[in-house]
């Protein structure tokens, strides 16, 4: 049995402490608004925060994260940037088959966490490790100067 | 024939609670059996109108025809009878429903449809329900004009008898109804149950699109917060009851057997339930169910197989190219033959000729492969983001040798799809139901791939030769034309591939070239082999478009033609494409003189009655190339929501630049090269392009958006490329012959 906090609550969970937390949050606490994608942390789809930093969860093993703060995409309505990123999305229609969008928007918020007004080439940086194939960057894009906006 | 009260829920089932009656099913066959104006669209059998009648009315809901349930709670909920799977369909749909009705857009809602083929089918489909062809909204229109049309004359007759005024003096608005002399209104919710009790009207009118408030406008996407919010449920978030997750071993390479497994590790691990055999004819493998995805793959990993390789397909891209290349030398399966190419290549003043190299593509959608099924007796239910209900149910029908009517389909989101959600041997489906049944398993199951065998287990968009040559005279008139396609069809290994024909999705866009050249001869050459292959976001655009405005632009600058000049030449009579055209001419500026290091370059294609036009502009820094900017032209016919057409012409270019800069897929002695987003790069944030679309008002009826942007971007890029560079480019995917930022 592994103790977890995910979103704030203490969470026990029996998984092996080499399971993924991707796959401890979608198969054994049903929080399933982090994706698989990739499985080998290329395509971001899974990004959660762990002690704030966006983190690939699909190649973290649960025993890694025993202490820490998790944060995932089913928590942001209750946090500030979040909800602002979240807002933003929808105004702006980023997201098409949306598969993607959680974890676009969990490294957005961590993005406007450490940088109020990010530049395009901020963006690149930090939003390149996560891929869309329905290709809604431009939108993307857009949003996160939408909140920054709406944040400032 | 189908049983139609078996597989009618009308009622979108995420399947939290399978064991809730489909309380709305009933109702909603009822309306639809008794619609006279949408009746010529659905055929039922006289049976089956006559049980339907004879159920009773549902006072708390108002739900008039199959696409439409109107509830006490002002909600109006379009039951959509197409995937949402990213191009919006949810959104545009609905749109035209609400439009009709006059309700305001808050209320509205979707529900994906269940597999109904009497219902829900595709009316460019013939009998068969299902999403593709970029279909959706243009086989819809009418039909949901006269649903919603109907529901809406029916709260108006309710009005009128509750208020006893005249129906003609009712009018609605943003979801009210009024009657302005004596100040009454209403809002639907009042107004379902009198409404359901009354008689269809026998004809209804759709609006003017003078009149429209919805239609035309950029309104909110419907699905946008739930996929903001990680609520959106798609196929890998089913959880239901008792379920299981296989993790399935896929055959090394394609007609590779399986033979033999060692299980002993795998059966030793904790929350494994079985390991099972299966066979579909699209493959045999191994399968691990378990508790889980995490213990069904750690013990698939585990399990050590012996697969007979005897058949197995053991070429290499490189000889497949040469082979194809030396096909191309051959004239091939006539499928236009116009005047006489041979004798204009002989005369001609100048001729050109240019081949054309393309390799297989996968789909990558961001959602792996994946579907939910439960396996009874004698019937079966399947969760998924459901891109083929017609065809997957006779396929798991005659698999499960149980009656089509007896497979029920709940519909899902789908992560992407690109076309794979779509197979015609319902390979990723029969796949679940084969290892369901194979372990007797009674509790429901989830087959989850993995992205390696998403990227691996084939169905790829066709790799392709084609060899052009044009015959010039001294005027520099395109006097012959002569194209050869060498390719697998995508409907391969399917009996809608007729003996002897040509696909026409292998010859698309060339067979019917716009472009008036009088010496015109298209052939093609279909082999086939065991890689298996599938349409692919636009099909046979992806390579046809390619080739040919390549080509086009190539001759444009061997006569110092410019290539809007050349092409608006060999229109005459293509009103659509000339409209584009010339608003593309504008929009992008280019007449404008450029700077030494930028260039542009420009494309034009018809797919799925599409017209799209695209300038692509290009910045050279330090020796690489830097996309910077595309603008897009499209007419498709009346555009529903604007927003959602240029969501998708954004889409279509983002899509297509994945493959054109990056993607192929290649094979080592049968072995496919690639299996992750490391191996198969695809676009990312730093790479995209500004976009700028621009719709060309029309009064058409509309047509499909999904697909027409994307093969468009290739050719318009190459040959800014080439006004920049100076090099030709004629061989796909472009990495390894251009840098880029």
């Amino acid at each position: 049995m592994i103790t977890l906090n995910i979103n704030g609550k203490e969470l026990n969970v029996d998984v092996d402490p080499g399971t993924p937390l991707l796959w401890t949050l979608r198969d054994h606490l049903h929080l399933t608004g982090s994706k698989y994608g990739c499985g080998k942390a290329l395509c971001g789809a899974c990004t959660v925060h762990v002690n704030g930093t966006a983190t690939r969860s699909c190649v973290l093993p649960v025993s890694a994260v025993a202490d820490a703060k998790i944060t995932t995409i089913e928590s942001m309505q209750d946090h500030d940037i979040g909800k602002a990123v979240q807002d933003a999305w929808i105004a702006e229609n980023v997201p098409q088959c949306g598969y993607c969008q959680s974890g676009q928007i969990m490294s957005a918020v961590a993005l406007l966490s450490g940088n109020k007004h990010p530049s395009d080439d901020d963006i690149n940086n930090a939003m390149s490790g996560n891929i869309c194939r329905c290709a809604s960057y431009v939108r993307i894009r857009k949003a996160i100067k939408r909140a920054a906006s709406a944040l400032a | 024939m189908y049983h139609l009260n078996d597989h009618a829920s009308g009622q979108r089932d995420d399947g939290m609670d399978r064991t809730s009656p489909p309380a709305t099913s009933r109702r909603e066959l009822l309306k639809a059996g008794s619609a006279l104006t949408v009746a010529f669209l659905l055929p039922w059998s006289s049976d089956a109108a006559e049980k339907i009648r004879n159920r009773a009315v549902d006072p708390h809901q108002f739900a008039p025809n199959a696409f439409i349930r109107i509830t006490e709670d002002n909600i109006v909920t379009v039951i959509s009878k197409h995937l949402e799977m990213g191009q919006g369909t949810y959104t545009g749909l609905a749109t035209i429903v609400a439009e009709e009705l006059d309700a305001d857009w808050s209320q509205v809602r979707v529900e994906g449809a269940p597999a109904n083929a009497k219902l829900y089918a595709n009316l460019q489909w013939g009998g068969s329900q299902g999403t593709g062809g970029s279909s959706s909204i243009a086989n819809s229109f009418t039909q949901l004009q006269q649903a919603g049309a109907t529901a809406r004359a029916l709260l108006v007759n309710a009005a009128a008898k509750k208020w006893n005024v005249s129906a003609s003096d009712i009018s609605i608005r943003d979801g009210v109804l009024s009657h302005a002399a004596s100040g009454k209104t209403a809002r639907f919710g009042e107004l379902v149950s009198l409404a359901s009790q009354l008689p269809q009207p026998t004809q209804v009118q759709p609006k003017k699109a003078a009149d429209y408030r919805l239609i035309g406008k950029p309104i909110q996407r419907i699905d946008a917060r739930d996929k903001s919010t990680g609520h959106a449920v798609y196929t890998q978030d089913m959880q239901l009851p008792g379920m299981l997750v296989a993790v399935a071993a896929h055959p090394p390479r394609f007609g590779a057997v399986f033979k033999h497994v060692d299980d002993t590790r795998a059966k030793a691990m904790k929350g494994v339930h079985a390991v099972v055999p299966f066979n579909t004819t699209m493959r045999s493998g191994v399968a691990v169910i378990a508790n889980d995805f995490w213990t069904a793959k750690q013990a698939r990993d585990a399990l050590q197989i012996e697969w007979d390789e005897t058949h197995a397909f053991n070429r290499s891209s490189d000889d497949l190219f040469s082979e194809y290349r030396a096909l191309s030398l051959k004239p091939g399966q006539s499928v236009r033959n116009d005047g006489n190419v041979e004798q204009a290549l002989k005369s001609a003043a100048t001729a050109l000729e240019a081949i054309y190299e393309f390799p297989y593509l996968a789909h990558a959608s961001m959602e792996p492969l994946n579907c939910v099924v439960r396996v009874g007796e004698d019937e079966c239910e399947v969760w998924n983001g459901e891109q083929f209900q017609t065809n997957d149910q006779g396929a798991i029908s005659d698999f499960l040798d149980i009656p089509a009517s007896k497979v029920k389909i709940h519909q899902l989101y789908a992560g992407g799809s690109f076309g794979r959600r779509a197979n015609a041997f319902s390979d990723y489906v029969i796949e679940t139901v084969a290892i369901a049944r194979a372990a007797n398993l009674k509790s429901p199951l989830k087959l989850v791939w993995t992205r390696e065998q998403d990227m691996q287990a084939g169905f790829y968009r066709p790799m392709f030769v084609h060899r052009v040559h044009a015959a010039l005279d001294a005027q520099h008139n395109i006097t012959a034309w002569q194209h050869r396609v060498v390719g697998q069809s995508t409907l391969q290994g399917t009996n809608w591939l007729k003996k002897g024909e040509v696909d026409s999705e292998s010859v698309v866009g060339i067979k019917t070239l716009p472009y008036h050249i009088p010496n015109l001869s298209v052939d093609a050459h279909t082999p086939e082999f065991q890689v298996p292959v599938q349409w692919w976001r636009s099909v046979g655009s992806t390579h046809t478009a390619f080739a040919v405005e390549c080509f086009m632009n190539d001759i444009a600058r061997e006569t110092r033609q410019d290539p809007f000049e050349l092409r608006r030449k060999l229109l005459a009579g293509h009103a659509r494409h000339l409209a584009v055209l010339n608003l593309l001419e504008e929009k992008s500026d280019w007449k404008s003189p450029r700077a030494e290091n930028e260039a542009l370059g420009v494309a034009l294609h018809e797919s799925f009655n599409t017209v799209v036009g695209e300038v692509v502009r290009i910045k050279r820094i330090n020796d690489k190339i830097k996309i910077e900017h595309v603008t897009c032209v499209v007419d498709c016919g009346l555009a529903i929501n604007p927003n959602v057409v240029a969501m998708q012409m954004e889409s279509g270019i983002g899509y297509g630049l994945a493959a054109i800069l990056n993607g192929e897929i290649t094979f080592r002695n049968g072995y496919v090269q690639q299996d992750n987003f490391d191996s198969y790069p695809v676009l990312r944030m730093n790479q995209m392009p500004d976009i700028d679309v621009h719709i060309v008002p029309s009064s058409n009826k509309p047509t499909g958006v999904g697909e027409p942007g994307t093969p468009v971007i290739g050719p318009a890029l190459v040959n800014a490329i080439t006004m920049l560079t100076g090099k030709v480019i004629r061989k796909l995917p472009l990495k390894g012959q251009v840098e880029f930022v």
